[in-house]
């Protein structure tokens, strides 16, 4: 594929000086593949993450228990009032000196490696969204609704597998399409771990080739065009799980 | 009695939640302490000897964070008049700037600003000045939330009914007075809580500037573990200390904004 366009860049380099190497050098056409592969899986793991984090937060809320909903309020406020670039710093330097490390025959490797630790802290920082996020969808609920399904004779869990989720899911989606928006910009603050994902990669072929407003473009461009693909396929799916009647 | 029962129940958790904060910190901090050697001892009197240093770097994000909230909220009310501006010349390109900082990443935009915006600038006089690095990072932290400014007037603009103009265009309103004594009015209101928000956002996010070697809270707390040894076991009381600090200043703010937010929709 690079073949179709690295004669093109190669002269657009020679005539012009605009030089976008990860076009006509293999080597850096590689490191640019790379650091987008490793970005989306960043970002699917991170709202992986979080959504779990998300729902079950959400459920805990609702416990009898107060020593439990205390906890889910203090972990949403602590990890939206503190800089995301420090509990990043704090999982991966604090967190990771003290978890043990495996014997790689010859050399030591801590269990959990920046990647994981990127997936950690910033599926737990978009979890504190979620919870709140989830938590009003399923406020949002009519309660008239759930006495209906009651009168049908649904069990309480049966009410909220199939009326109150399904109903609260739909409710959450445009504040859900926000958070997972922010969360996938977010994702570039692995950089301060070093994951190898996008941003990294491409401040890496910078400062070899001290290319700095070209690769400043790919990168603008590449959020621009991921930013883009979330919010239509969000949109897709809200479309396509619109109930006549509700909301709209 | 339903509202006064949820406000007591928000200043329940409000309460709780630094308190209990402040105890796990101080227990995680004892467990270091009280490690079985020597060095452990060490971490806690360390930080404490540290503790002015990095509070001299947080000063300098709040610095930061108040400059660049300034010139976001006068650029982003411009972007925002901009973008429901009747003409397509303003209006089309007020649309791309947005979104083009909307939609990308804080710590692209930081890179972006400080790698190629000129390290000095040479006044009309031939005298060159150089631009400090926190000048320029506060630059690059004003753009994301200036973008996002810009939409939160349009959506305010756009959320008074549109009832308003009209019965403003009967009464011989021009249009720069019906959004200077009508509709601006109303939007402030709607605004503050928004904007508030975006400023608690800032805040956090102003410890990125310690990639691109400003001194402020964060880079100035590596440089303390740097120069007391770069033991490991400092890592966690440091950073623990950091995050307290933000805690402490950006709590109040976020509770007063839901509470704004709070009195605004039940007035409105």
């Amino acid at each position: 594929m690079l073949d179709l366009f690295a004669p093109f860049f190669q002269r657009l380099y020679e005539t012009t000086g605009v030089n976008f190497t990860p076009f006509y050098d293999p080597y850096d056409w590689g490191r640019l593949l790379e650091g987008m592969w490793v970005s989306v899986k960043l970002i699917l793991a991170v709202i992986a993450v979080s959504m779990v984090i998300g729902v079950v937060g959400a459920g805990a809320q609702t416990s009898k228990l107060r020593i439990v909903r205390f906890l889910v309020a203090a972990y949403i406020e602590i990890f939206r009032n503190t800089p995301p670039i420090v509990q990043l710093l704090f999982f991966y330097f604090g967190l990771g000196a003290i978890t043990p490390r495996v014997d790689m025959g010859g050399w030591y490797e801590p269990i959990i490696g920046s990647f994981g630790w990127a997936v950690i802290a910033l599926g737990i920082f978009g979890g504190s969204y979620n919870v709140e996020i989830f938590r009003s969808g399923v406020d949002a609920v009519p309660e008239t609704t759930k006495e209906a399904a009651d009168a049908l004779g649904f069990s309480d869990f049966k009410i909220f597998a199939y009326i109150t989720l399904p109903l609260a899911f739909r409710f959450s989606l445009p504040a859900l399409t926000n958070n997972v928006i922010s969360l996938a910009k977010t994702s570039s603050l692995a950089y301060v771990i070093a994951v190898p994902e996008i941003t990294y990669t491409l401040s890496n072929i910078w400062s070899d080739s001290v290319n700095v407003p070209e690769m400043m473009v790919l990168l603008f461009l590449y959020y621009i065009v991921l930013v883009a693909v979330i919010a239509w396929l969000m949109g897709w799916l809200e479309r396509k799980l619109a109930l006549p009647g509700y909301g709209q | 009695m339903t509202r006064t029962m949820s406000v007591t129940a928000l200043s329940r958790i409000t309460w709780r939640a630094p308190a209990l904060t402040a105890v796990l910190c101080l227990a995680s901090l004892t467990v270091a302490a009280q490690g079985t050697d020597g060095t452990r001892v060490s971490a806690l009197s360390t930080l404490v000897v540290w503790i002015p240093f990095i509070l001299k770097g947080f000063l300098l994000n709040l610095i930061m964070s108040i400059l660049a909230m300034a010139i976001a909220t006068v650029a982003g009310v411009i972007l925002g008049f901009m973008q429901i501006s009747p003409s397509v010349i303003l209006r089309v390109p007020a649309k791309l700037f947005t979104q083009l900082f909307r939609n990308s990443p804080w710590l692209v935009i930081l890179f972006a600003i400080m790698l190629l915006l000129p390290f000095q600038v040479t006044l009309p006089g031939g005298d060159k000045i150089l631009i400090p690095d926190w000048v320029k990072a506060t630059v690059g932290f004003a753009l994301p939330v200036m973008a996002n400014i810009a939409e939160i007037l349009r959506g305010a603009v756009l959320s008074i009914p549109s009832g308003q103009w009209e019965s403003a265009e009967s009464l011989a309103f021009s249009r720069r007075q019906t959004l200077r004594y009508i509709i601006l009015p109303q939007c402030i209101r709607r605004m503050l809580p928004p904007w508030m928000n975006w400023y608690a956002l800032l805040m956090l996010m102003t410890p990125m500037a310690a990639i691109l070697g400003v001194n402020e809270a964060l880079g100035n707390t590596q440089a303390a573990m740097e120069a007391a040894g770069s033991h490991p076991e400092f890592l966690i009381p440091f950073y623990l200390f950091l995050m307290t600090i933000f805690f402490v200043f950006i709590y109040p703010i976020s509770i007063y904004t839901r509470r704004l937010e709070r009195r605004f929709s039940a007035g409105s």
